[in-house]
């Protein structure tokens, strides 16, 4: 495939990330602390409280993933005792400690200082970091949050993560940076967060148009990347979703679609789909033009709520800074129960006139993929549009089958067709 | 007095009535009693029993039953206890159940919480979420909180309060039922001849779906009847299992592991039975005595965080050398992350420990036991000649 095209605010981004792995692989020169953290329930603004660098393992099992390189890491993880079963994320970051532990930008990952164990909406993220732990032997700090069994969280909940926070995870950090804890600083980070939430939702809200001038999944995943990650708290966050909302308007304003890989925008867009789970990473391309081919846009995903559900109205408050890190990795997509998810999806595609939910399944990821089956079934009760279901991996090469998920895809573009005319002619 | 044998035959036939006719019959003796269905590792029965519901262990179909509605709710790489767990509610066989506890295990049971709200909204589910701050001032607390809300979720249920005495008595059955547990499970440690394993597991899984006092009395009657009886002992090496304690292996492969030269003498099969270690004081506050127990007297399994890098495994290995066992066999349901993924952990402390072991997956409706029995006999085989 030809090198893809880069809209200005990929560009931006892609100069961010490629400083904070400069960051973190220079630390040794620099003297800065180092955190390994997830994507839900990043605390990044505390981390900046304590001037310490974010390095999210996920993403760099993207990186590696999107680089081809996961494959092999994963092979290598399988090869030293970890199952075929397990999440890829977990295997690919384990294979590229055992190759050299290379970043992105060619220079060794540094060991960590701390790993900050935010632990949100996933099982696999606490043994995840035990695994690591038992490599780096590093400070450990466990932030326990409650699922939301109920549907909701509660007092309790809330109070027992802002415990955790005032005595674990803030004196922890104290220690491993030397720094002192200063609330101001968090106050005013968390205030930079919400201009940045902000602008992040009013983006994904233009998916509601018609055309609809984004993709909230293949697009959604780079527009996500600097909330969910380093940035979050950050003025270059800010910068970037202002750079993001003026590009967004001009296509509005041009009645144009997204951008695609290959230049073009996708303005006739045949089909408006709503989708639920990770996506591919290994073949990215690949599958995002099995979509644009056909005309088909994701309005809205359950994906880009994984980091924070800012569209239901959370925002970082600088007025509650503590509760509000509590009610923030509370809130993270996979810490809701199932009930709740099949509304927020059912939501989804009554507010964005969607045609459908399509689920892309994760083999290795329990978290989003046990009970999708039954989510589409409730979705597609609950709003009458056909659903679809796809099975791919994140990182793992080996479950990404084209032809299979070409198929699903085609006859789910057939299914929506056949729905179509049947209300035509019912009309 | 009953033998070994006639105990276990009636625990057999019990074990595997997947439409719960025991059960169903404890309901219906009495008007107003309540049913509570609970899934693997750990809840605290003393809640259930002290609001005069029967616990009922849900531990998915095992091999008995046929998935037929269960594989439309989930793909394949999802193992099977939540498939088979929804078969038995689709199928009605759960009809009698008025309640059901999902305690934290994994996100497999964690989401199956919220499909059961969705499948049997007129069900009391409530999903448990145990503390990984173990900490009294931190996790003891939002642990206490969580159990008042349990107990209040359970008054709702039944329309009558739980008392702090009610809580007290039933906590002094448990710690009964834990005291015979574990005398039952030094029994086979000590002569596992006479307490194979394949009734020690009949014994304790029939356990989780009887009333706590009936199940200390089957306990008293198998061990006094064990004493009394002599069986064969053979030259079988002692091992332990791992990574059992969720979706259960069938029971023949339980019985094919002891066939083929292995005593069992140490396993985390259906855990919830052993999951605190010892008694709970039933003076004082008993919230505050389940909480404390949960956070300080509990085993390490994979579901509960290790706050210390050097902790970990440590359990497994203490547990070994305790029981004198000469290996281990890990053995993990397929596509268990929490077994799985601890795997390469425990299995680094037992090789530092120079603890020989062995790993295979199962699942619950497993059918070859030929690979497994051959396995098991290979390491058998094995342990005799270098130890
Ligand atoms: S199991 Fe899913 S949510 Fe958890 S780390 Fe893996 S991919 Fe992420
Ligand atoms: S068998 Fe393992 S993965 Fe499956 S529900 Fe039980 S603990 Fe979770």
């Amino acid at each position: 495939m030809s090198e893809a095209v880069k809209e200005p605010s990929m560009l931006l981004q892609k100069d961010m990330i490629a400083k904070n792995y400069d960051a973190i692989t220079s630390k040794h020169e620099t003297g800065r602390k180092v955190s390994s953290t997830f994507v839900p329930g990043n605390l990044n603004e505390l981390l900046m409280c304590f001037d310490i660098l974010n390095n999210l393992p996920e993403i760099n099992a993207i990186q590696n993933g999107m680089r081809k390189l996961s494959g092999g890491y994963i092979m290598e993880a399988e090869k030293s005792g970890h199952s075929e079963d397990v999440c890829t994320y977990v295997k690919a970051d384990i294979g590229m400690m055992g190759r050299g532990n290379i970043a992105p930008n060619g220079k060794p990952f540094p060991d960590p200082d701390v790993l900050l164990l935010s632990y949100t909406g996933c099982y696999t993220f606490m043994k995840w970091f035990e695994l690591l732990r038992a490599e780096y032997k590093c400070p450990t700090l466990m932030l326990h949050v409650p699922y939301e069994g109920d549907g909701h969280s509660t007092k309790n909940m809330r109070d027992y993560v802002v415990k955790q926070l005032k005595e674990v995870i803030i004196p922890g950090l104290e220690q491993v940076s030397g720094v002192k804890f200063d609330i101001d600083r968090l106050r005013e980070y968390l205030a930079n967060s919400a201009k940045a939430e902000d602008d992040l939702v009013w983006c994904l809200d233009q998916g509601k148009r018609k055309p609809s001038p984004i993709d909230s999944y293949f697009g959604g995943v780079y527009y996500i990347g600097p909330i969910f990650t380093a940035f979050r708290g950050r003025q270059d966050a800010i910068d970037y979703y202002k750079a993001l909302r003026l590009e967004i308007q001009a296509r509005i304003d041009a009645g144009q679609g997204p951008m695609t890989p290959e230049g073009k925008s996708l303005d006739d867009q045949n089909y408006r789909l709503v989708v639920e789970g990770p996506p591919n990473w290994t073949s990215f391309r690949e599958f995002w033009k099995m979509f644009y081919d056909e005309g088909a846009v994701v309005v809205a995903s359950s994906y880009t709520k994984v980091g924070g559900m800012y569209d239901l109205g959370f925002r970082h408050d600088p007025a509650n800074p503590l509760e509000s890190l509590a009610d923030y990795c509370l809130g993270c997509y996979t810490n809701r129960n199932l009930p709740t998810r099949v509304d927020i999806l059912t939501k989804y595609v009554e507010e964005y006139e969607a045609d459908g939910i399509l689920i892309n399944s994760i083999k290795s990821c329990n978290s989003f993929s046990a009970g999708q089956l039954m989510i589409m079934k409730e979705v597609e009760k609950r709003t009458g549009k056909p659903g679809a279901f796809i099975e791919t991996d994140l990182v793992d090469p080996r479950y990404f089958s084209a032809a299979n998920v070409k198929n699903r895809l085609e006859s789910y573009f057939q299914m929506i067709e056949q729905k179509r005319q049947g209300a035509h002619r019912a009309a | 007095m009953a033998s070994t044998a006639e105990l276990i035959a009636a625990c057999q036939t019990r074990f595997e009535d997947i439409d719960f006719k025991d059960a169903r019959a404890w309901k219906a003796a009495q008007p107003g009693r309540k049913v509570v269905g609970f899934l693997p590792v750990y809840v605290p029965l003393e809640m259930i029993h002290a609001a005069g519901c029967l616990p009922l262990g849900i531990f998915g179909g095992g091999d008995q039953m046929e998935v037929i509605h269960g594989d439309a709710y989930y793909q394949s790489y999802i193992c099977r206890i939540p498939r088979s767990t929804i078969e038995l509610g689709v199928t009605n066989r759960l009809d009698f159940v008025d309640g059901m506890i999902f305690p934290f295990v994994c996100d497999v049971i964690r989401n199956l919480s919220g499909m059961w709200k969705l499948m049997f909204p007129n069900v009391w589910s409530k999903f448990f979420d145990t503390p990984q701050n173990f900490d009294p001032e931190i996790g003891g607390v939002y642990y206490q909180a969580e159990l008042q809300e349990l107990r209040q979720g359970l008054e709702t249920l039944t329309g009558r309060a739980i008392t702090d005495d009610d809580l007290r008595r039933s906590i002094a059955l448990y710690n009964e039922n834990r005291d015979l547990v574990r005398a039952v499970y030094a029994l086979r440690a000590r002569q596992p001849w006479k307490a194979p394993t394949s009734d020690v597991y009949l014994l304790m899984r029939v356990g989780l779906t009887m009333p706590v006092e009936e199940h200390n009395q089957l306990l008293r009657d198998y061990m006094a009847a064990a004493a009394a009886e002599d069986r064969p002992k053979r030259d079988n090496v002692r091992i332990a299992i791992f990574g059992s304690f969720c979706e259960q292996p069938p029971l023949n492969l339980i019985k094919s592991i002891e066939m083929a030269g292995c005593y069992v003498v140490e396993d985390d099969y259906s855990l919830v039975n052993r999951f605190i270690t010892e008694a709970i004081p039933t003076d004082g506050d008993p919230i505050a005595a389940l909480s404390l127990a949960y956070l300080q007297k509990s085993v390490e399994t994979s579901c509960k965080y290790v706050p210390k890098e050097e902790d970990k495994g440590v359990f497994h290995v203490e547990r070994v050398r305790a029981v004198a066992a000469e290996g281990v066999i890990y053995a993990t349901p397929s596509f268990c992350d929490p077994a799985l993924l601890d795997r390469p952990m425990i299995c680094a402390r037992l090789s530092e420990a120079k603890i020989p072991y062995i790993a295979f997956k199962y699942a619950e409706n497993s059918g070859q036991m030929q690979p497994i029995r051959e396995q098991a006999g290979t390491f058998a085989d094995s342990i005799k000649l270098w130890s």
